[in-house]
């Protein structure tokens, strides 16, 4: 990761302010004491890295190879017996299937919508703001809140949106308690919640492409706003894009929050996912050590997309 | 070329709207909903507006039913706590690995970067049994403590410290400051912008978790807002839905509010911090 982050943001200037040269005054007879608190600034910082993330992380990699149970006083090394329980359990291939597919629904789509919503906000002159702060509403509102407004919506007899279908003769559904549609209902929460951020990243993408760009294009005969597209903003785009995918994807794959209030992975593991399976699994089952066999598979997951998004913010710095 | 402006203006305008609409609606229906009485909620007639205005009732049963009130005290003190010590510990670590030399200061950025990786949601399991073993579970501390280290914060402070020109440091040693008064009487003032940035993602991020609370609070005395509102749903009134809708309004209000009146700062703080 960079300074690429804060640069995007217009919080730190895109040049590094020079390091002065020459005399550093009075250097040699604090330095010893500069050391001293050097160590003294960073050591709570570093004592509870050990103790909040790095203490766990060993633990719950050590529990994945025991049979520990919440609230047991021993425990059993079973070698590699949970992931080995894990490969053959239907559920647990349910839930990454489920979650895969709440990530190939949410990214695109979420994406897509985040990307045109700034382009046709950038493409105008009117209502610029109205509309920027009306897509980032949904990021501000508590998303476990209004995920209770939207099962009221979905409500199957009083619902807005069963009613609004009904008023132009569709007929509605049941839609979280359908097996057919909850993980898709699910999906366009999770939309509705994620692509305003995109938003925003694309608007910042949007400002940096040089205005020059569009008057060459012009000259080279791009007259249509989709030449301009297709010559120019998408090319520019196209790292951005990758970038806000990448990170929608990290987002998207911690969907919880929805499943757990509003389907608890139902109907018949419908919208069973890996998050909410391991949740379950560790405070429901309080089979602990499966739980932390399936906080590996997550982490390993996790850390893959995460690798990918820091490359990808390297090598913006050195275009 | 006109006409076709305008055509376009009146698309992109449609288009826009419609998007507005899909945004929009689950925040106007649940406000309408607040509005109105059981019995123009329990229809299937579709309209926004009450005929008759329930609103005082249902919003006085939504800090009636549940403390709600409390909840959201709760949410005040734990996110003002979380945040209150992130800035305490990230701040002198983050000056201490962007201006000092030290040796192992290279390993401690990379423990730093190595602590950005890992998800909180893969090490809630043993930070519970941790808290358990330490009998700190269902308490304030427990709301806190996880969070207390932001990996992340030390990360974006030591980022824009080096940015800081070494010029302020030294005229600041010669005159006599010591290390931690220049982090708290130099370095902080300068960083105001990047903390802003750091303590909206800070406090939306945690006014807004479900997760952990979930995991770390049983007793209903502790609850926060988001744990607060889904008991409401779950309790007798959940199918009270003027109450719940009430509820749910109460609990988004205060970062909606704060967004409206400072759309800019938000909207950069967190795009640039979601970037984590």
């Amino acid at each position: 990761m960079s300074d690429a982050v804060l640069q995007i943001a217009g919080i730190v200037p895109p040049q590094e302010v020079p390091a002065p040269q020459g005399l550093r005054p009075a250097a040699h007879r604090s330095d010893r004491a500069r050391i001293a608190a050097a160590y003294a600034l960073s050591a709570p910082a570093l004592l509870l890295m050990l103790v909040l993330v790095i203490a766990p992380l060993f633990t719950v990699v050590v529990l994945a190879f025991t049979d520990y149970q919440l609230g047991e006083r021993t425990l059993r090394f079973v070698g590699l017996a949970n992931f080995r329980t894990l490969a053959s359990a239907a559920v647990f291939w349910k839930a990454l299937g489920n979650t895969a597919v709440y990530v190939l629904v949410v990214v695109p789509g979420s994406v897509a919508l985040g990307l045109a919503a700034a382009m046709l906000i950038e493409g105008g002159t009117r209502l610029k703001a109205f509309y920027r702060t009306v897509m980032f509403l949904p990021i501000m509102a508590t998303l476990i809140a209004m995920a209770i407004v939207w099962e009221f919506m979905l409500h199957p007899t009083f619902g807005l949106v069963n009613l609004a279908l009904e008023a132009v003769g569709l007929r509605g559904r049941n839609w979280l308690q359908d097996g057919d549609t909850a993980l898709y209902v699910l999906a366009v929460i999770g939309i509705w919640q994620q692509f305003g951020f995109n938003m925003v990243l694309f608007l910042a993408g949007l400002l940096s492409i040089p205005r020059h760009l569009y008057e060459a294009a012009a000259i080279d005969g791009a007259r249509s706003g989709w030449d301009r597209f297709c010559l120019v903003t998408w090319p520019m785009l196209g790292p951005i894009t990758l970038f806000v995918a990448v990170i929608s994807t990290i987002r998207a794959f911690q969907i919880f929050d929805t499943v757990q209030a509003l389907t608890r992975g139902g109907p018949n593991k419908a919208t069973e996912v890996l998050l909410y399976s391991m949740y379950a699994e560790a405070f429901e089952f309080f089979r602990t050590g499966y739980a932390a066999a399936i906080a590996v598979v997550f982490i390993v997951l996790v850390t893959m997309l995460t690798l990918i998004k820091t490359n990808l913010l390297e090598r913006r710095v050195h275009y | 070329m006109h006409a076709r402006n305008s055509i376009l203006g009146f698309l992109r305008h449609t288009v826009l709207a419609l998007i507005t609409v899909f945004v929009l609606t689950p925040f106007l229906w649940m406000v309408s909903t607040s509005l109105k009485p059981p019995n123009e909620i329990l229809t299937s007639e579709l309209h926004w507006w009450p005929r008759q205005f329930h609103g005082y009732q249902n919003y006085w049963d939504a800090f009636t039913t549940l403390p709600l009130g409390r909840y959201l005290l709760n949410g005040a003190i734990v996110t003002a706590a979380i945040f209150s010590l992130q800035v305490l510990i990230a701040l002198p670590a983050a000056y201490a690995l962007a201006k000092l030399k030290f040796w192992g200061r290279d390993v401690a950025f990379a423990l730093v970067l190595f602590c950005i990786l890992i998800p909180f949601h893969a090490i809630a399991v043993p930070l519970f049994i941790q808290l358990h073993m330490l009998g700190l579970l269902n308490s304030y501390a427990a709301l806190v403590l996880p969070f207390s280290m932001s990996a992340f914060g030390i990360f974006l402070m030591r980022q824009f410290f080096m940015t800081v020109p070494d010029d302020l440091v030294d005229a600041a040693r010669l005159d006599g400051m010591s290390e931690i008064g220049i982090v708290w009487r130099i370095m902080l003032p300068t960083a105001i912008p990047a903390l802003t940035a750091f303590g909206i993602f800070s406090v939306v991020s945690h006014w807004n978790d479900y997760f952990w609370p979930l995991i770390a609070i049983s007793d209903d005395k502790l609850f926060t807002p988001p744990l607060g509102v889904v008991a409401f749903r779950n309790d007798d009134a959940g199918n009270n839905y003027g109450p719940l809708m009430a509820a749910a309004t109460i609990i988004i209000a205060p970062l909606v509010i704060a967004f409206l009146l400072a759309q800019r700062r938000f909207i950069e703080g967190i795009a640039f911090t979601g970037m984590k």
